[in-house]
């Protein structure tokens, strides 16, 4: 991206001034990630590049009326969520399932010569920033296949990086039950990625 | 090791990583940990698990925008700042 990354007060009081360089910084900015957030809400690569124009088109036609500069984010992914619902499709978000804190404990071994909890090797992740296309495609099956209530905060959370306060914005729900929902949800998703890092070729 | 420790410490692991317990809370944890290797692996593994959503939201690409496309974008914005000024 040329130049220095602007935080999003600074870009959202630019975008209102009517700044050309401040238009263009916005649709790079968030193009990628628009479009990566629907794909992993609505598990579609067609759905995807849609809701991300909608959002953007949305943002540009409206920005005017968002009072609080500091809320940038959050207003975009809460237009980029909305998107996301209006294409909602049965297949993809299936029925609520509450998961409870003991489904999601490792198993424990005891046979003799092993005991302990059953876990894969983590430790042999590779470190650096870019994850090899194996292992980006297992996490997005893994983060797809989490019920909507936690995929919702998961991908608020900790791929887009929100707030606790900003993610409760965005989904409608308290602080507390943002909370709640991301400690299932990553509990589910390391579930998840321990079964592929033990079964499927994990061997990284 | 006590077993019901071990899920206290298992409920509170988000709260923990994302350094949002009470001090104290955190305290009776970290012992609890210096003295359970099951609970240390599992909460390296549920560390790396939530590095992993991180390092993937900062891997992504799109396409190019088409051009078409990017000139709706901007007659939204140029509508929308008329708007504004006219509104002033």
């Amino acid at each position: 991206m040329p130049g220095e990354a602007k935080s999003d007060v600074q870009l959202a009081l630019e975008l209102l001034k009517g700044n050309e360089e401040a238009f263009t910084q916005f649709v790079n900015a968030f193009h990628a990630r628009l479009s990566q957030y629907s794909f992993l809400m609505c598990g579609q690569k067609e759905d995807a590049e849609e809701v991300a124009q909608e959002t953007l088109l949305k943002v540009f036609e409206s920005i005017d009326q968002l009072r609080d500069p500091n809320r940038l984010k959050a207003w975009v992914f809460r237009i980029a969520k909305n998107e996301c619902f209006m294409k909602r499709r049965k297949s993809v978000f299936a029925p609520k399932i509450e998961l409870s804190l003991d489904d999601l404990r490792p198993k424990r071994v005891n046979d003799g010569e092993v005991h302990g909890i059953q876990i894969a090797d983590w430790t042999a992740l590779p470190e650096n920033l870019l994850l090899d296309s194996e292992l980006q495609n297992a996490l997005a099956r893994s983060i797809r296949e989490l019920s909507e209530i936690y995929r919702s905060v998961v991908l608020l959370r900790d791929v887009e990086e929100l707030t606790t306060e900003e993610t409760a914005e965005v989904l409608d729900i308290s602080p507390d039950a943002v909370k709640t929902r991301l400690h299932r949800g990553r509990l589910a998703l390391r579930q998840h990625m321990d079964l592929y890092l033990r079964t499927a070729k994990g061997g990284h | 090791m006590n077993e019901s420790d071990c899920g206290r410490v298992f409920a509170l692991l988000s709260e923990y990583l994302d350094q949002e317990l009470a001090p104290a809370t955190c305290e009776e944890l970290e012992e609890h940990l210096g003295g359970c290797p099951e609970c240390i692996q599992f909460v390296q593994s549920l560390k790396r698990s939530v590095q992993l959503c991180r390092q993937y939201g900062e891997c992504r690409t799109a396409p190019p925008i088409d051009p078409e496309v990017m000139a709706g974008f901007r007659r939204a914005y140029q509508e929308m700042l008329a708007r504004r000024r006219s509104s002033q």
